[in-house]
């Protein structure tokens, strides 16, 4: 089991702030594919890669990071700090 | 060092007289405040930032720690408060204390542009015409190749 977040309009495009997902996905990319297989609301909220940063472990990265051993994954725009 | 992430308002002043205060043997201290800005030709009723808790504090310590590394600094602050906020309100506050001036200065841009593109931090507006998500500007990402 793997802890998802969610936040700004990745957050209210799927719905909650974050889930638990079971997954053997290998990569972001991976666990990419299934949530956006599940439903309408996760294949909008990731229609466009670009548009979206991840964080695994609550330090940023890169789609193709690896998900091994990670407990937290956590999807969201671009920031807009200061 | 500090970092500090809450809701609620900080004093810009006491905190920025704290904080010369704190060393005797630094010459220079600059700080950079962040406000909420209205815009008249769509007037702005209420800002809200949305964060992302564990990692805003880790990804702001990151940050002041590679700046302690690349300039010569006595000390460094970071104040980001989060939830909603009225037109006109602080949001935000960086100091840095430095022997001279050039590294105090240096080392507060540097700490803003990190901190704006690189902290998860997310602005959504609420206007007359209704609620918007503030998009992120490609010159602030440009921004870092500065450095």
């Amino acid at each position: 089991m793997i802890d998802v977040l969610y936040f700004a309009w990745v957050r209210e495009r799927i719905g909650v702030p974050r889930e638990q997902v079971s997954t053997d996905a290998a990569t972001v990319a991976e666990l990419v594919e299934e949530l956006r297989a599940r439903e309408e609301r996760y294949a909008l909220a990731f229609s466009d890669l670009k548009a979206l940063r991840v964080a695994v472990d609550q330090d940023l990265t890169d789609f193709d990071a690896p998900l091994k051993g990670a407990r937290e994954v956590a999807f969201f725009p671009p920031m807009t700090g200061g | 060092m500090r970092i500090i992430v809450q809701e609620q308002p900080f004093d810009l002043g006491a905190e920025a007289n704290a904080f010369a205060a704190s060393r005797t043997d630094m010459g220079a201290v600059v700080t950079f405040t962040g406000v909420v800005r209205d815009d008249p030709s769509r007037p702005l009723r209420q800002m809200t930032i949305e964060h992302y808790p564990g990692m805003t504090e880790r990804a702001l310590e990151k940050i002041a720690t590679e700046a302690r590394a690349r300039w010569s600094l006595g000390d460094v602050l970071v104040i980001h408060r989060f939830g909603p906020m009225r037109p006109g309100e602080q949001i935000m506050m960086v100091a840095t204390a430095a022997r001279h001036r050039k590294d105090a200065f240096e080392a507060a841009e540097y700490l803003m542009d990190y901190l704006k593109s690189r902290a998860p931090f997310w602005k959504k507006e609420l206007a007359a015409d209704g609620e918007s998500w503030v998009a992120a500007k490609d010159e602030d990402e440009d921004a870092l190749t500065r450095w």
